[in-house]
């Protein structure tokens, strides 16, 4: 079989998905862990944040990778869903999808494209200052500026509701992605029903701790 | 027209093996060069339809319904006969053969069943090699179980969905071949008239059945596999689309009809709930391994039942006759399935029936609870007094063995078997009857075969369980393959078919005409209104137990209903599009002949035998009376324009190999 | 009962087709669906008009011929069944009850709730099965040992009935659960292994080219699906899938 024919086909598309989610994944749970050191220790924070913001490896490779990551699986996604919608032309006059399905897995488009939108305002917030800082205003290092600008950002009370809001998204995104990226490799079998569990766990710990991050920051400052 | 069975000579454990060795081929470069038109996709038409196609021919084959796969094979629970002897308890090809030709009531062809006896153990190797699942045991090995009429465990089984397995198996075979492009497959398609040419079937008229298009398919031989015509009764274990227009209509231009009345009914159906009652279902036999059968013994306690004044558990042993047990102490509920619907008739018609129709009787498994529970009890060394968890326990056992079917009963009853006795009665399952076919199966039309449950050659007057699957694959693999290659052999430098002839302008025709009239004639009455009043006519007085004067008026009323038919049916929307009224009525019109011929056959078969019980013929005990000496022979009849004059062709039975006797159960 | 029913009624595949409001009444609840549908029926002939054109043949759940989106659901209400297993009693004097027939481009209607599904046959043609002769030379059927728990397994997958619930329910019209069932079988089976790489490639290839939806996971197939037929079969056919491509 050709190449080509593999990259068309549907299980490749949804095998594509899935790795550019767990991807995605594993970068939320680094994310998340290192917010979380700003609520213990802020120069622990501002530490980690220096070296991921300076280390090349991290620029130069792995950021770039993550941005045509989450671009990959935002196109995906949405050519998915294009063509998931052209499979049935005629909506059904009353359809119960709730009786068989979570209300996540059958939304995934509707929390992935506010999750997107999340990214928007998270980039202006704080990915484009980062690189205007360093990269076009060419600043002098500065270790300690970090913290600083994580609790200044989460002053605004709109912005850490808007922030709570995504991340609750986040979570129902992960409710069903999870698991349904383990399903979609192929991972679905007796030994893998206590991952199920652990797939339900990363889709409230982190999400939630991501709003406790933002309530903390904004009510302690 | 004498009837030449074509048996081969020499002893019957060689005749097979003789024949193959003495047959004409046609060499694989000429088989290209024929087509095989195949009517009909369950077991028998899809494996022949397979195997024709592996084999090089050129294969068209047809189905009413969406697709091969449906096929009503699909809904046979019990398993599949081989006579393999993987347990080692005496089974032998001859023992198969025997047990088939008694449990036929010594009323088939012995040459025929020898050789199905033979193929059985080819089936089974062919179908695990296509991947069937049949059930295994922990070593890995095959799983057989034991079925009624039969001393050994010959019976292989796939749960309670043998059938589906098999024939999704034959599907699959029909699959690779049509993605080869040696099977054309027409779906929603129904076969409405054979095309004969210089005396020989050269093809057939087809209606599509979304367009409404009749069309003209040519072939050098047409195999009929469509099945059995238990629906002439409207209410049988049938698919609502089962029918027996295929095998009517070769009837209607030549092949003999043999033994209409032999249709087996089995006793442990769910009862009928109502008039707008659509189809029976089946509940296993094998439920009567543990469940017992009874009525009410008073005649008053039954009419409280019916009427709802009174639960069965209300009743005490003493209250309660179980009538098998009393009758045939030796085998009690185990009694073979004609002997077991004709006792629940019998109970019934004396007032003792238990739904509100009356036509039910009790299965009843808490004997079997309290027999496992108590065994569980003393297994695990728990507590003998403790009645709740007996019941408890033995319910487990119980829902291990038979779970499914209970849970189906529950879904359609809406009553839980495990604390309420089932309600079960005799319906209408599979036709042993069929068109006449000689040892080729081919019927008495050059070039037109007739395999499965089409034909008759068998099962005799009673099929034994797990048969009818063995019979539709060992024709359609094993047997088919070999006697239609020598049929055709001399056709081999003929060429493809013209449908550009008299024969078929005039068979279609015929069709073209029939539709018309059916849509012109605008009556008060729908289809299903006729074939309810059929199915009455035929259940009454050609059903269970016949006598002379039922069977008499019975001819006479389908006749008058088959006119009143004609002039007052009423078929909505087009012919010439999709039309579900039209193709029931095209189906209607055949069980109305077939159903007078049906009679007429019971009528003249002056004695009891397997599934035909004449009132007039039995002992003084109540049971079946064969009457070898004037009637050890196949009825084949023979069309001459309507079915009350059809002529009977008689194919002598000769018995070289078992010896004749009366069956008894006592 | 007295009920309302909303039936999509279409005279042909060209025509629009829209729902149509009908009464009903002197539904017991001992008949199964199907049954309903033809009392309806009758009764709707007797007034002049054409009665509803379904598929159904069986009546026992198990030819997979019967189809219908009752409710917004394949299949209706109730759970491990088909249409015609389905009761009336499931259902209260005075409902309304929504009949559609399947939805998904690969299932066009041919008239009111009768769809085609052949897409599944041709599924089936590109390699729903194992290239074995019909010979009677075969190996000895127990000369193939094969480990209860496969042979379960394998049954469990083999038990689908082709009735299509899976991509009727499914909100992508993906055909995954039906075709992981038939790979599923074989690929546990070891007459079936030989060809288990070519076999997943083609069925796969071929359920695209009919335009079926892609997998999203949702799981609703399993549920409504009439045989339980497990979505790890559909992980077990991703699996196959991959190590195909990436032998091929």
């Amino acid at each position: 079989m050709a190449k080509s024919a593999l990259l068309k086909s549907s299980i490749a598309k949804k095998v594509a998905m899935a790795l550019s989610g767990i991807f995605l994944m594993l970068f939320l749970a680094q994310h998340f862990f290192i917010n979380m050191t700003s609520v213990f220790s802020s120069s622990t924070f501002n530490s980690i944040s220096h070296f991921m913001g300076n280390n090349p490896l991290v620029q130069y490779v792995i950021q770039p990778i993550l941005i045509l990551g989450v671009i990959f699986h935002f196109i995906m996604g949405i050519v998915l869903e294009l063509k998931n919608r052209s499979a049935r032309p005629i909506a059904y006059a009353k359809n119960n999808g709730a009786a068989n399905s979570s209300w996540s897995s059958r939304n995934m488009i509707i929390t992935g494209l506010v999750i997107f939108a999340f990214l928007g305002v998270h980039f202006y917030d704080f990915w484009f200052p980062e690189m205007v800082y360093k990269y076009v205003d060419v600043n002098p290092l500065n270790e300690t500026r970090y913290f600083h600008e994580l609790v200044a950002k989460f002053e605004s009370p709109v912005r850490t509701a808007l922030y709570c809001v995504s991340f609750l998204l986040l979570s129902l995104h992960l409710w069903h992605g999870f698991n349904s990226s383990m399903q979609s490799v192929g991972f679905n079998n007796k030994y893998s029903r206590s991952l199920h569990k652990l797939g339900y766990v990363f889709a409230i710990v982190v999400p939630f701790g991501f709003i406790f991050i933002a309530l903390f920051h904004h009510f302690n400052h | 027209m004498a009837l030449d069975s074509k048996i081969p000579n020499g002893p019957i454990a060689d005749k097979w093996t003789n024949y193959k060795d003495h047959i004409n081929l046609v060499n694989p470069a000429n088989k290209r060069n024929l087509d095989v038109i195949i009517v009909g996709t369950g077991l028998a038409g899809g494996s022949a339809a397979a195997t024709l196609a592996e084999l090089g021919y050129n294969v068209k084959a047809f189905c009413f319904q969406d697709s091969p796969r449906r096929a009503h094979s699909i809904a046979a629970q019990g398993g599949i006969n081989a006579a393999k002897n993987y347990q080692g308890d005496g089974d032998s090809t001859f023992r198969l053969f025997y047990d088939t030709v008694k449990g036929g009531d010594y009323r088939a062809r012995e040459a025929n069943v020898h050789r199905l006896a033979e193929v059985s153990t080819n089936i089974i190797d062919q179908c695990v090699a296509q991947g069937v699942p049949l059930a295994r045991e922990y070593g890995g090995l095959l799983d057989n179980r034991s079925f009624g009429g039969a001393l050994v465990s010959r019976t292989f089984y796939a749960r309670g969905q043998t059938g589906q397995q098999l024939l999704l198996g034959a599907y699959s075979a029909m699959n690779r071949q049509i993605g080869r492009g040696k099977i054309k497959m027409y779906n929603r398609h129904e076969m409405l008239d054979l095309v004969i040419v210089n005396g020989k079937a050269r093809g057939i008229i087809a209606r599509n059945l979304i367009t409404g298009e009749i069309e003209r398919h040519s072939a050098h031989a047409v195999v009929i596999a469509s099945g059995g015509y238990g629906n002439v009764f409207f209410l049988s274990t049938n698919a609502m689309g089962s029918n027996a227009t295929a095998a009517w209509k070769i009837h209607k231009k030549g092949a003999f009809f043999a033994n209409p009345c032999y249709t087996q009914i089995h006793p442990t159906c769910i009862p009928v709930s109502g008039d707008h009652q659509s189809k029976l279902t089946l509940m296993s036999e094998s439920l009567r391994n543990d469940g017992r059968i009874w009525v009410p013994a008073k005649l008053e306690d039954a009419q409280a039942i019916r009427e709802g004044k009174k639960k069965p558990t209300d009743l005490t042993e003493a209250e309660r006759d179980y009538y098998l047990e009393r009758r045939y102490p030796a085998f009690g509920n185990l009694v073979p399935r004609d002997v077991a619907s004709r006792a629940a008739k019998e109970r019934c018609d004396a007032g003792y029936g238990v739904n509100k129709t009356g036509e039910a009787v009790y299965l009843d498994f808490a004997a079997a609870i309290q027999r496992y529970g108590k065994e569980q009890v003393l297994i695990h060394h728990l507590d003998a007094n403790d009645k709740e968890l007996i019941i408890k326990l033995g319910t487990e056992v119980v829902s291990n063995k038979y779970g499914n079917l209970f849970q189906m009963y529950y879904k359609i009853v809406d009553e839980d078997p495990y604390k309420t006795p089932m309600m079960i009665y005799p319906a209408v399952h599979y036709t042993m009857g069929g068109t006449w076919v000689d040892y080729n199966l081919q019927t008495t039309i050059p070039g037109c075969f007739s395999i499965g449950e089409s034909n008759f050659s068998d099962h005799g007057a009673n099929r034994l369980g797990a048969s009818a699957l063995m019979q539709g694959l060992a024709d359609g693999y094993f047997v088919l393959p070999y006697t239609i290659g020598d049929y055709l052999s001399p056709d081999i430098k003929m060429g493809p078919i013209s449908t550009d002839t008299p024969e078929f302008a005039a068979a279609e025709k015929n069709v073209k005409d029939q539709i018309e009239r059916f849509m012109n004639t605008n009556g008060t009455h729908s289809v299903d209104y006729f074939h309810r009043k059929l199915g009455k006519i035929m259940w009454d007085k050609v059903g269970m137990a016949r006598n002379e004067k039922g069977l008499n008026e019975a001819i006479a009323e389908i006749a008058a209903l088959r006119e009143e038919f004609y002039k007052d049916v009423k078929i909505p929307g087009v012919a010439n599009g999709f039309n579900q009224e039209l193709e029931k009525a095209t189906r209607v019109a055949d069980f109305l002949e077939l159903g007078e011929l049906f009679a007429k056959d019971a009528l003249h078969r002056n004695e009891s035998c397997g599934g035909h019980f004449r009132e007039e013929y039995q002992t003084p005990e109540g049971e079946a009376q064969r009457d070898d000496e004037n009637f050890a022979y196949v009825a084949a009849w023979e069309y001459t324009g309507k079915p009350s004059d059809a002529v009977l062709h008689k194919e002598p039975l000769v018995f070289d190999n078992v010896k004749l006797v009366q069956r008894n159960y006592k | 009962m007295k009920l309302t029913l909303k039936i999509w009624r279409q005279k042909n595949a060209q025509d629009k087709g829209a729902m149509v409001d009908y009464q009903i009444d002197g539904i017991e609840p001992d008949m199964s669906f199907l049954e309903m549908l033809d009392v309806f029926n009758q009764d709707l002939m007797s007034k002049g008009g054409e009665p509803v054109a379904f598929d159904h043949d069986c009546r026992e759940g198990i030819c997979g011929m019967c189809s219908l989106y009752i409710n917004g659901e394949a299949h209706g209400p109730d759970r491990g069944v088909t249409t015609c297993q389905l009761h009336m009693r499931m259902f209260k004097d005075g409902d309304t009850i929504t009949i559609e027939p399947f939805r998904a481009a690969a299932f066009p209607v041919i008239k009111d709730l009768v769809v085609n599904r052949s897409a599944f046959d041709r599924i089936q043609h590109a390699g729903g099965f194992i290239s074995v002769n019909t010979s009677g030379n075969t190996i000895d059927a127990n000369a193939i040992p094969i480990k209860k728990e496969d042979a379960d397994n394998a049954f469990d997958a083999a038990a689908c009935i082709g009735c299509g619930a899976c991509v009727a329910t499914c909100k992508n019209s993906s055909a995954m659960l039906f075709v992981a069932a038939k790979v599923s079988q074989y690929a546990l089976l070891p007459q079936g292994r030989l060809e288990a790489t070519d076999r997943v490639l083609n069925m796969v290839a071929q359920m695209d080219t009919e335009g079926f939806g892609n997998c999203t996971n949702t799981g609703a197939c399993e549920v409504e699906c009439p045989k339980g037929i497990s979505l790890e079969n559909i992980a077990r056919m991703n699996r196959e899938y991959l190590s195909a491509s990436l032998k091929g």
